[in-house]
């Protein structure tokens, strides 16, 4: 790890002062990524501006129905908060899918938003890749890319976004809130994370000297018929090799609207708006949910490793459908999937 | 505001230095005032700083548990904190869990049920499970297992700890 200056913000306002100030800093919270990623060298901060004590750690209702969650709110507090596991139940459980208690006693949510991706090429330091150095080549592409995208990937970038919360968070249609030297600014989940394109080294939208003030959730949590189903190498602390977050609404037997995420298969929480429309209106049965998963797969393509994702997501699709149709989701301690 | 132990000097980063920085923390009830290099992680503090290694370092980067200690009564990875981020912290290592000469509940059901062979993951083991209880989120061993995977045990002495948990557990 190379050395850094280490400055502690008491204020959002003096967080986003010294970010402005100080070329090449970074801001620390939770470090679960960030330290990782500097002690492999992959992240080389000047400086880190310890954000960890702003007072970003409150959840609250909010006057239209919904819920404002600070940016330093721990994964364990929110996947625990009462109101959480009772009207944004996928959201808890896609928190308690992801890393280890002690790990989810560290992250942050803000932090969890900004996760980098676990690619291997992304972490080894002696091998080519534009997200790390742009310009320098994917080594993914013809590489070991078992773990790597199969939607939305360019020919300079084949990583997937790891997290499990904003596999929730993307069905949920949540709000990042952001400020930064030029005010506060509201961000559409659909357009907070990006796909790779030419500019790789860019997973968001988030400006530069900007920082993430909280999230929000709108009414509407998909309380009865939702699930998030994760399948991984091993039954718990793995990253996902696929996963499905869903919200369905039924009305006597048919779907009304429909609402579901994919983890693991692309740069971003990818969700599909042809598919989900498709859904609407039909009956609950495996047929819609086969056809809603082959047009979200129908752009769908492997590297070779990761050719297996795409049965492996269609199937996945089908089977958490149909446990938030039947109002029965996937346990996160049993793992039998039902 | 810098890691200082609560004074008002300016920040390492107006006064344009990158040296050591000084803070305090409680380390299993004894207070040390440390002066540190920014880099310094938790581990590293706790066993070349203060002498205490019966923390582990394992992998050192967030993936096998045996760092885990506790902060402020939670569970986490002493790895990936770096120390000047818990000025005024309270830490708890598996040499603060004994009381009076008397092991902890813990460390007896581990002896108990011989849950473990190398015993290099025990302590972050230890550390882990005296987290979870205080949680008092995991019931079955169906939750202890899940809510435990975050401490790797090469040795595969899983079924002992999780019969060593439940035993702790039980006890009032």
């Amino acid at each position: 790890m190379i050395n850094f200056q280490y400055a502690r913000a008491d204020s959002v306002a003096e967080a986003v002062r010294l970010k402005a100030a100080t070329p090449g800093a970074k801001f620390l919270a939770g470090g679960t990524n960030l330290v990782d990623l500097m002690k492999m060298d992959v992240e080389r901060p000047v400086t880190l501006i310890d954000v960890s004590r702003l007072p970003l750690d409150r959840v609250e209702e909010t006057p239209a129905g919904g819920l404002r969650v600070g940016a330093l709110v721990r994964n364990t507090d929110l996947a625990y908060h009462p109101v959480v596991e009772r009207r944004y139940p996928v959201l808890s459980r896609a928190l308690l899918a992801g890393a280890s208690q002690q790990l989810r006693n560290m992250a942050s949510v803000g932090g969890n938003l900004l996760q980098r991706t676990r690619c291997a090429y992304f972490y080894d330091v002696a091998t080519p890749c534009n997200k790390r150095e742009p310009g320098s080549g994917c080594s993914a592409l013809a590489g070991l890319n078992r773990m790597n995208a199969i939607l939305g990937t360019s020919d300079d970038c084949i990583a997937v976004h790891p997290s499990d919360m904003c596999v929730a968070l993307a069905v949920l249609e949540a709000k990042i809130l952001a400020t930064g030297p030029r005010g506060d600014r509201i961000i559409a989940f659909a357009d907070f994370h990006r796909l790779p394109g030419d500019r790789p080294q860019q997973d968001n939208t988030l400006e530069a000297d900007e920082l993430v003030t909280g999230i929000e959730l709108p009414l509407g949590g998909f309380e009865k018929h939702y699930t998030y189903l994760k399948i991984r190498d091993r039954l718990s602390y793995a990253f996902a090799l696929v996963s499905v977050a869903v919200g369905l609404e039924l009305e006597g037997g048919r779907i009304g609207q429909a609402r579901f995420a994919l983890g693991g298969v692309a740069h971003k929480p990818w969700r599909d708006a042809g598919a989900e429309a498709a859904l609407s209106g039909q009956p609950a049965t495996e047929a819609s949910f086969a056809e809603a998963a082959a047009l979200a797969l129908r752009d769908a393509k492997g590297f070779g490793h990761n050719n297996f994702k795409i049965g492996l997501a269609h199937r996945a699709i089908i089977r958490a459908l149909s446990q938030a149709a039947r109002g029965t989701p996937q346990s996160q301690s049993d793992k039998k999937i039902a | 505001m810098i890691g200082n132990g609560g004074s008002d000097r300016p920040t390492h980063l107006e006064t344009g230095a990158a040296g050591p920085i000084s803070l305090a923390m409680m380390v299993n009830g004894a207070r040390h005032a440390l002066t540190l290099d920014p880099r310094s992680t938790l581990l590293d503090v706790l066993r070349e700083h203060l002498n205490l290694t019966g923390t582990k370092k394992g992998c050192d980067q967030g993936q096998c548990g045996a760092c885990t200690v506790l902060i402020d009564g939670r569970r986490v990875l002493s790895c990936l904190t770096l120390a000047v981020t818990k000025d005024g912290a309270s830490v708890t290592t598996i040499e603060g869990l004994a009381k009076d000469g008397v092991l902890h509940p813990l460390q007896q059901a581990f002896i108990d049920h011989d849950a473990f062979q190398c015993g290099y993951c025990t302590p972050g083991q230890i550390c882990s499970a005296a987290g979870l209880i205080a949680e008092g989120r995991a019931k079955t061993a169906d939750e202890i297992r899940e809510l435990m995977s975050g401490n790797i045990c090469r040795c595969g002495a899983y079924p002992n700890i999780v019969a060593a948990i439940q035993q702790a557990m039980a006890q009032p």
